[in-house]
């Protein structure tokens, strides 16, 4: 063995010394068959592969586990309102804890609704900037910009809840209410009272909150488009607004929705800035401007003065409630993408 | 029908990069002419300086003159307009990928905000025979996607899309490079039936392709343009010595 090893390592030798085009057959070595030693000790692998695989099958049932638990103890805590109000409980518009009457709805409401205000005014936003960003944008200011977006993400809610009450909130009241009452009162969403915090305060800092998520994965989206698919519009006589359209959002649109859903699914459960600014009033009005409540933020306001086992019952089958809302807005949106794609391949050559 | 291509000392950059330089060529109307030369020289600049193309790139640089049908495309028109003039097909086929075979074609007229349904149906149809693709496609226009054919067909496609803005030049930036020899086969019988309607500028890597399509070629080799004559000069006598050279295969 240690012979054969040795042999590549006689260089000076004649017959390796000889240039026929750089190929001495000679001076060709035996294969180290130390390294063949070694690779047949490492025996069949089996048991590395077989455990490898039982250890991420356990991580991934952990999120069954997970999220069963979830349900199962949000079920057991609310049973008492369950018990008592049933299918009331959702539909029921009344939520009086000193005579320990609880209907959801108002919170439902408020979540849904202050949620499509967020989508409403970041879902454009954001799509332009990440235009902006990925087609316009001077190279300079491309680094900066998309760093002070994702920026925004990083911001702990409970300082927008802070900058809602003292910066946003007054700004709403003196100036952008005012303005909305005049040109849009007459759809009944914008109509006085106006105290400035209610649902459209929250809406509007839902809307800055989840503009970075949709803006940086659609930015994502839009950078994966083919430069080819660019030049074949423009190659038609497009202008640049045109391309963007045809060329780059088309072809990203499934990747925007994607980018929405997750936005939506933050605002549906963000919970300290908007009990901050949203009033906290357990009421359905249709004014935007009136104060309202959302699950998560009646939850939160709530829970630490539920004192009596019903009002905590009822919060907490509020969660679960919550819980259903956001799988079904998920499903749906879900049912959206495949609605809109089906038929047309996702791919883009 | 075609216009002719008037190029008076063309230059290009890429960055710092020098690409094309001073070229002056002549093209003549509803002919094909053939643009050879190796990875690198500057034959697809050329192409992409005819509409224009060529400056979408943040670092390019263009300077000189084409006239195309007499008029300035760089200083008596904008790029927008250039284009819709001039179709254009690329190397690697891009047709939209989320469309169907219908708007692919309707693509260019849609956007320019052409609604008529008629016209466009029958625009779409006769882009689809003029691109030799309809007896494979008449069936499922509107229910499959551009991104579902072949690619020999998509190619195709994307020439009926040139063809369905009728336009007065057709510029192929080595059309046939990735396709097969039969999908080869049916682009060229198609140039040669399209080159009577229009003028055809065809950049290609393949010399027979060249010689079997174009009535002119070129040969440019790194930016400059060597010599430019009819395809069976080039072809059996070239002038000059590099031209000789790289057809006979001694370099490229």
């Amino acid at each position: 063995m240690s012979l054969r090893i040795q042999e590549p390592r006689a260089p000076k030798s004649a017959d390796a010394a000889t240039p026929v085009d750089g190929l001495v057959p000679v001076a060709v070595p035996a294969p180290a068959s130390g390294v063949r030693a070694f690779l047949q000790a490492r025996g069949s692998s089996s048991m590395a592969d077989s455990t490898f695989r039982w250890v991420m099958l356990l991580c991934a049932l952990s999120i069954f586990a997970i999220v069963g638990l979830i349900a199962v103890e949000l079920v057991v805590h609310s049973q008492l309102t369950l018990a008592r109000f049933g299918l009331k409980f959702f539909v029921g518009s009344a939520w009086d804890p000193v005579n320990s009457n609880f209907g959801a709805l108002p919170f439902v409401y408020g979540t849904l609704v202050s949620s499509a205000v967020a989508l409403v005014i970041a879902v454009p936003l954001a799509v332009g900037v990440a235009v902006f960003l990925t087609e316009m944008c001077p190279k300079a200011l491309r680094g900066g910009l998309s760093f002070l977006t994702e920026l925004l993400a990083a911001i702990p809610s409970v300082v927008y809840g802070l900058w809602g009450i003292f910066v946003l909130v007054p700004l709403l009241r003196g100036y952008i209410d005012p303005v909305l009452i005049k040109v849009l009162g007459w759809t009944g969403l914008f109509v006085r009272p106006d105290f400035g915090i209610g649902m459209f305060a929250a809406g509007v800092i839902l809307a800055i909150m989840i503009l970075p998520i949709i803006s940086s994965l659609t930015r994502e989206v839009m950078t994966a488009v083919p430069h080819t698919q660019r030049e074949a519009v423009l190659a038609l006589g497009a202008t640049r607004w045109e391309m963007i359209r045809m060329g780059v959002l088309r072809n990203a649109r499934i990747g925007i929705v994607g980018s929405i859903i997750l936005g939506l699914g933050r605002a549906l459960g963000e919970t300290m800035a908007v009990a901050m600014v949203i009033g906290s009033s357990p009421t359905i009005s249709k004014s935007l401007l009136a104060p309202a409540s959302t699950m998560a933020s009646v939850i939160a306001n709530e829970f630490a003065e539920a004192a009596d086992d019903t009002y905590r019952s009822a919060l907490i089958e509020i969660g679960l409630a919550l819980f259903i809302v956001t799988i079904i807005v998920n499903m749906l949106a879900r049912l959206l993408v495949w609605a809109v794609t089906r038929g047309a391949p996702a791919r883009v050559n | 029908m075609g216009v002719g291509i008037e190029v008076n000392g063309l230059n290009a950059w890429y960055g710092t990069n020098h690409t094309l330089q001073d070229i002056t060529l002549h093209i003549p109307a509803n002919e094909a002419t053939a643009l050879i030369g190796p990875s690198g020289c500057g034959k697809s600049t050329f192409v992409r300086c005819l509409n224009r193309m060529h400056e979408t790139n943040p670092i390019a640089k263009v300077t000189g003159e084409v006239k195309i049908g007499g008029q300035d495309i760089y200083s008596e028109t904008s790029a927008v307009e250039v284009r819709r003039r001039i179709g254009m097909v690329f190397q690697r086929p891009n047709p939209f990928p989320t469309m169907s075979i219908y708007d692919n074609v309707a693509s260019g007229l849609k956007l320019n905000g052409f609604r008529n349904r008629r016209v466009l149906d029958e625009t779409v149809e006769r882009s689809l025979k003029h691109a030799a693709l309809w007896d494979e496609v008449r069936d499922d226009l509107k229910k499959k996607s551009g991104a579902s054919l072949s690619g020999g067909q998509q190619q195709r496609l994307c020439i009926a899309r040139a063809l369905a803005v009728d336009p007065e030049v057709l510029l192929m930036d080595e059309p046939a490079s990735a396709l097969d020899p039969v999908s080869t086969a049916k682009i060229e019988d198609l140039i040669f039936q399209l080159k009577s309607q229009y003028t055809i500028v065809i950049v290609t890597h393949n010399m027979q392709q060249a010689a079997r399509v174009a009535e002119r070629t070129g040969f440019f080799l790194n930016g400059k343009l060597i010599e430019f004559d009819s395809t069976h000069k080039i072809f059996t006598n070239p002038s000059d010595k590099r031209t000789e050279d790289y057809i006979t295969g001694r370099f490229g």
